[in-house]
């Protein structure tokens, strides 16, 4: 029954590009492009979901992940990038999830011994570190002006008249990919949540100490929720890199680390479900906005514009009425349950 | 690596980085105040910060003065600076003190879990800085000059101008005056206690409400000195100025041991320099890498900051 809910689910969230109702779709972005967006969000809060949610880590720098990602891809495949490799989509995309994998472990391995309030300002400083060596014109990643000509994925699968499926105009394979992954993931998290690493995350998460007494490795498991969050983050900016074929410093500001860990806390931390649902809600609400007006008494701006106050507001909203997100893990529900009592 | 270029001017670098990390310090209090009193860190601030600023120019504004105005009379200039400090520090503290009702106080009376804070601080910051943003239109607040930059004091090459000290000097009496009512007062009792102990300050008949709205109020106020000085060093603020500002305070807050008071006037001014002789040292794109780069370096060697945690611990 639940395999059966699971498989509808899934076969939905593939027809959805087809599937446009005016009151989901929007102006711009086109409909695909949306749920392509959406789709990377979502995988953005899945692999931030193992590190805030499964083992506790407050991380709010995932951005830099994401970035380490999309810059390995960028840097390994453009002819104009500087680094002479120019290899295919496919061949750097393990490369920079094992990149991105290295650069979490390098940032954790100083400081996950720290207690999880001044964690969560060094992970802030390693994003920041990341953005201000790419925003250097003269390093590597050239700033602003970015590295571009990034190959789209696959270029050999073509349709009947020729043209690539991963072209410019049809965003439509880049989300089916992006999904692809997102129901691998999924997969992954779940089995990785329910087995003895997954007890032991909780165990970390509830009480350090006290699993650390019982003999659980904390240290090393807390490194390992840091390289699996880093691998879906780097594994996010890849897909980023390979559908925009352009990347520049702006595209990783900090405000979006802090986006994406609303997102996770808002859907229901520590459950996957709820992940989802959160990356769906910080991609799509904010997109949802645009085009329409304002009342004439609030200025009439395009309430794109308004976007990220209403966001606001629905975060705090959220979080006053379900301080434990929109989809709570039961488990932990229980945990707080038992806690009041 | 510019070497030389360290050398050469590192008193008037030692200078304009204490300048700079008086307003950092200023701004680290509001953190850790809260974080000493709540374990939470109120990502918040940063908009009590930058609501401090709009209303310091915004006042200059109502009296008439704007980026063309000539620097007027010293006497006269001096009414400005105060009028708009006790508006900014209002204004601030005004600010802190409804971020405290909105996002804090009924999560508190909910027993909600940790993160749940930290999303809805982030929510009230998300929603101040963007309603600035709309009601400003994105602009820039353009600042007037008040303070003629001249030159009082010079050793060597080194230059001290009448604004740096005014900053310097600003901090230091606002740290003096908050230090001796935390470690002096009734109040700064109770405050003490509940950093130390919520569950018995209570007991022994501590408001724990009012004090957590009085830690609020104050880091607000704090807050609101660090914005007027922040118009009147760099001015022109813009409705994101907090943010970047925010983690450099915060970062500095940590350096000097989270919860700590002295800690914060302590890394906030470190940091100030530190990030100085890095931008001569890596160029100025890197400033920012280096106070983290820092940070990250102090942590490893003293994991509860440079003066460690002591809101509560201190002597009574």
């Amino acid at each position: 029954m639940k395999w059966a809910v699971a498989a509808v689910c899934v076969a939905l969230a593939y027809l959805l590009p087809a599937l446009r109702l005016p009151a989901l779709t929007t102006p711009e972005p086109d409909w695909a492009t949306l749920l392509f967006v959406v789709a990377v969000y979502v995988l953005l809060a899945l692999g931030l979901n193992v590190v805030v949610g499964f083992a506790g880590l407050l991380d709010l720098g995932y951005v830099g992940f994401f970035a380490v990602g999309a810059y390995s891809v960028a840097l390994l495949t453009s002819p104009n990038s500087g680094v002479p490799a120019g290899w295919p989509w496919l061949a750097a995309l393990p490369v920079a999830i094992v990149v991105t994998m290295l650069s979490g472990v390098l940032l954790g391995w100083p400081t996950l011994r720290l207690r999880g309030d001044y964690l969560a300002i060094v992970t802030l400083g390693f994003a920041e570190i990341i953005r201000v060596v790419a925003s250097d014109p003269t390093s590597v990643f050239k700033g602003d002006r970015g590295i571009s000509d990034i190959p789209h994925p696959a270029p050999f699968l073509r349709h009947a008249d020729g043209t690539p499926v991963f072209g410019v105009t049809d965003a439509r394979p880049y989300y089916w990919l992006t999904l692809t992954l997102v129901i691998v993931v999924v997969f992954a998290a779940r089995n990785l949540d329910r087995s003895r690493v997954g007890r032991s995350w909780v165990a970390i998460r509830e009480d350090e100490d006290a699993a650390e007494a019982m003999g659980v490795p904390t240290f090393r498991f807390k490194l390992w929720a840091f390289a699996i969050g880093a691998a879906v983050g780097g594994l996010s900016g890849s897909l980023y890199a390979g559908t925009q074929g352009f990347i520049n410093s702006a595209s990783f500001e900090l405000l979006f680390s802090i986006l994406i860990l609303a997102g996770v806390v808002m859907g229901g931390s520590g459950n996957l479900p709820g992940a989802i649902l959160g990356g769906v809600l910080i991609a799509y609400l904010p997109e949802r906005l645009r085009g329409i007006r304002a009342p004439a008494w609030l200025g009439g701006q395009d309430l794109f514009e308004w976007r990220y106050l209403m966001f606001g507001l629905v975060i705090i909203l959220i979080m006053l009425f379900r301080p434990q997100g929109v989809i709570p893990s039961r488990r932990r529900a229980l945990e707080l349950k038992d806690r009041d009592g | 690596m510019d070497i030389d270029a360290l050398l050469r001017d590192f008193g008037e670098l030692t200078v304009t980085g204490l300048a700079q990390g008086a307003i950092y310090a200023l701004f680290a209090l509001g953190y850790t105040l809260v974080y000493g009193v709540l374990r939470l860190i109120n990502f918040a601030h940063s908009e009590v910060f930058m609501v401090g600023t709009f209303a310091a120019v915004l006042t200059w504004r109502a009296f008439g003065l704007d980026q063309n105005s000539p620097v007027p009379p010293a006497a006269e200039a001096a009414g400005y600076l105060l009028v708009a400090l006790v508006v900014a520090m209002l204004a601030a503290g005004l600010t802190a003190l409804v971020v405290e009702r909105v996002a804090y106080r009924p999560l508190r009376r909910r027993n909600a879990p940790v993160l749940a804070f930290l999303i809805t601080a982030i929510g009230a910051s998300v929603v101040l800085s963007e309603a600035a943003g709309v009601l400003t239109r994105r602009q820039v607040q353009p600042t007037p000059s008040l303070v003629r930059s001249t030159t009082v004091v010079q050793f060597g090459s080194t230059r001290v101008t009448t604004l740096q000290i005014v900053l310097v000097a600003t901090a230091l009496v606002m740290m003096a005056g908050l230090d001796l009512f935390v470690h002096r007062t009734r109040l700064g009792r109770g405050i003490r206690a509940v950093a130390q102990n919520p569950e018995v300050a209570t007991l022994m008949g501590v408001n724990r409400d009012r004090v957590i709205r009085l830690v609020f109020l104050l880091g607000g106020l704090m807050a609101g000195v660090a914005a007027l000085l922040y118009d009147l060093k760099i001015g022109n603020p813009k409705y994101n100025v907090g943010f970047d500002l925010g983690v450099k305070a915060f970062a500095a807050a940590v350096l000097g041991g989270i919860g700590n008071l002295r800690g914060a006037l302590l890394g906030g001014l470190l940091l100030g320099v530190v990030e100085n002789y890095g931008a001569a040292l890596f160029g100025s794109n890197y400033i920012n890498a280096v106070a983290f780069v820092v940070l990250v370096l102090a942590l490893m060697f003293r994991p509860t900051g440079l003066l460690g945690e002591s809101l509560g611990r201190a002597r009574a």
